[in-house]
């Protein structure tokens, strides 16, 4: 485990290496010098205007909205991963895994299908995230047991009506306006990031991990258990049910900017865990950093690995597998 | 002395099992009382009722002559601090920060835990002398250190009253005893103590108070010395045992049974240190007469 002092420093310069990093990438060759060009520029009005506007074009409203997008999306599912791990005191929980992102897609395809205007979609979807997470932890606590399997095994059936319920929207999904809308952004990924999506998404999402994080304190002693953390004169009730409810929501916004994301919301808390502990003011910090600078990064890799861009459901769990077998070595540091 | 927490005909059912059947009894300022039962007595439930984590479905908790159940909660908290058994935690949090959660209660809403917080922390870790454990993480202690970090946490809360349930469960010997020494150190400054307990010792040795409960009824209130003789004890686990007083009146406790199968029947023979025996059985033939 790092010096926690030193870990977030740290951590914030390597985000903005990142982003500087992808802001270079992609087709056109934008090298550092430009980037540092135009950014004087545009904010202190030095140097010429020779080829801004292009440059305009290229980083502010094609590159910058993804990079922003990804950040948004890889903090909200990490945290909200991270949290969830924390309330239900289980490893195994993530935002994918306990139904959110599979109730949050069925709420889009209903919204969409029904023809909802598009903010109405976005609430259909955050509800059905909602829902989703409600019903997993409702089956779980119908029967006697070992609480972190039977939630599992809640989360596996909530995923699975959800997913049905989804494929139901599909099949009635109007095949030529719908169905494809549907489809392409179900598989994930930031081509469809448009400026407007990620700018009108980032205020909730933001305002959603603030909540998380200004409450960050009391998440630590709800993990003492339900009566230790009353006789500490917390409403664990209340608080318990605002943890989830803001989870649910900031995970189920990210599946409107790029459709069903796994293995971030499991992933991240375990490396963030192992570099800091588990002392959750520390930590959903140190994970939201994290989740947006892995995501921002594998984001990278799809635009630049191939010719044509990779979905990002496909790379995030290519390179989330691995990662989590070697995460899961020293994860069980953290647990008891 | 003055009343800190009166408990007055408290009945508790559970799944419409009758737990508690009308339960009453007072503690005083800075008294130390003991609840001694057997398993299923009731003395989880009735601890629990006084720190407000359930409600009787009759009779009532008083806090200073208020009902605890209409204190707010981070009010009560700042009075009454539970101690729960040494457990395991999910997460390896540091000593320091254990102790820290104490703080909860006394801190605003949405602030973050201020430098006076950590400072009485500090103080909590200094109080029990770990605070070189502060560092540490809550998982990789001794079952002691667990305990004292527990106590700790409570002192932090800046509560008179402790609430502890068994708290020498899961600890070694030693430990048990520097718990004991603990609590009595803690007595002394003023502190508190309503403890339940599996060992009638624990009670003899720091209690001011002992409260025997058996199938959720109180069968005796009172002086250790007084109402721990040989047959309330012997009735209340259905076991016999003997008492020993050694001299200053130091009591301990020998259970009869296996006097008998390592004594071949011959009862107690006390060969050294023992001045007074109290056997169980046949209290009324228990002389007050002293061997020297």
């Amino acid at each position: 485990m790092m010096d926690r002092r030193l870990v977030f420093p740290l951590l914030i310069l390597a985000l903005i290496l990142a982003v500087l990093v992808s802001l270079s990438l992609g087709r056109y060759p934008v090298g550092p010098g430009d980037i540092f060009r135009f950014a004087s520029h545009e904010l202190f009005g030095v140097g010429d205007g020779q080829g801004m506007d292009q440059l305009r074009t290229i980083l502010l409203y094609i590159r910058a909205p993804r990079i922003v997008g990804a950040m948004l999306v890889g903090a909200a599912l990490a945290v909200s991963g991270a949290v969830l791990q924390s309330i239900f005191i289980n490893p195994l929980v993530s935002p994918r895994m306990i139904g959110i992102l599979a109730g949050s897609s069925f709420g889009m395809s209903l919204g969409t299908v029904l023809g909802l205007s598009w903010v109405a979609v976005q609430s259909v979807s955050a509800l059905f995230g909602i829902v989703a997470v409600l019903f997993s932890v409702m089956l779980a606590r119908l029967y006697r047991g070992d609480r972190v399997l039977l939630l599992v095994l809640g989360g596996i059936i909530s995923t699975e009506l959800f997913n049905s319920l989804f494929f139901l929207m599909k099949y009635l999904a109007d095949p030529y306006r719908q169905l494809q809308l549907i489809t392409f952004w179900f598989m994930g990924g930031f081509s469809l990031a448009d400026a407007r999506t990620v700018f009108v998404l980032s205020v909730p999402i933001t305002v959603g991990m603030a909540i998380l994080l200004i409450l960050s304190s009391y998440l630590n002693v709800l993990t003492m258990g339900d009566e230790e953390a009353r006789s500490m004169g917390v409403n664990t009730t209340l608080l318990r049910t605002v943890f989830i409810i803001v989870a649910a929501v900031i995970s189920s916004l990210t599946v409107a900017v790029c459709g069903m994301l796994g293995w971030v919301g499991l992933v991240i808390p375990h490396m963030g865990r192992m570099l800091v502990g588990p002392d959750n003011r520390v930590f959903l910090p140190v994970t939201i950093v994290m989740g947006a600078m892995y995501l921002l990064l594998v984001d990278d890799l799809s635009r630049i690995l191939f010719d044509v861009e990779v979905p990002l459901g496909i790379l995030t769990a290519l390179v989330g597998v691995p990662v989590f077998a070697l995460v899961l070595r020293n994860a069980r540091k953290g647990w008891q | 002395m003055t009343e800190l927490l009166r408990v007055e005909d408290v009945h508790f059912t559970y799944a419409s099992l009758p737990v508690l059947k009308g339960v009453s009894f007072s503690v005083e300022k800075g008294e130390t009382v003991s609840l001694l039962g057997p398993n299923g007595s009731g003395k989880t439930t009735l601890l629990k009722i006084l720190l407000g984590l359930l409600r009787p479905r009759s009779g009532g908790v008083f806090l200073d002559g208020a009902p605890v159940g209409s204190i707010a909660p981070k009010t009560l908290a700042k009075r009454v601090a539970y101690v729960p058994q040494v457990h395991r935690m999910a997460f390896a949090y540091r000593v320091k920060d254990v102790v820290l959660m104490g703080r909860t209660p006394h801190k605003p809403f949405f602030s973050r835990y201020s430098a006076e917080d950590r400072e009485i922390a500090h103080q909590a870790l200094e109080r029990l002398s770990i605070l070189h454990l502060g560092e540490k993480r809550y998982t990789e202690i001794s079952g002691g250190e667990r305990q004292l970090t527990l106590i700790a946490r409570a002192l932090a809360q800046g509560a008179d009253a402790l609430v502890m349930d068994e708290p020498a469960n899961g600890l070694d010997y030693g430990n048990q005893v520097r718990l004991l020494e603990h609590i009595d150190d803690l007595s002394r400054d003023g502190y508190t103590f309503i403890l339940s307990t599996h060992f009638p010792e624990h009670a003899l040795w720091i209690a001011d108070r002992a409260v025997l409960l058996k199938k959720g009824l109180i069968e005796a209130v009172g002086k250790p010395d007084e109402v721990m003789h040989a047959a309330a004890i012997c009735g209340l686990y259905n076991t016999e045992i003997d008492i020993l007083t050694v001299e200053g009146g130091f009591k301990t406790c020998i259970p009869r049974a296996i006097v008998r199968r390592m004594n071949a029947g011959r009862g107690l023979r006390v060969l050294t240190g023992t001045p007074y025996v109290e056997s169980a059985w046949r209290p009324e033939d228990a002389p007050k007469r002293m061997v020297r």
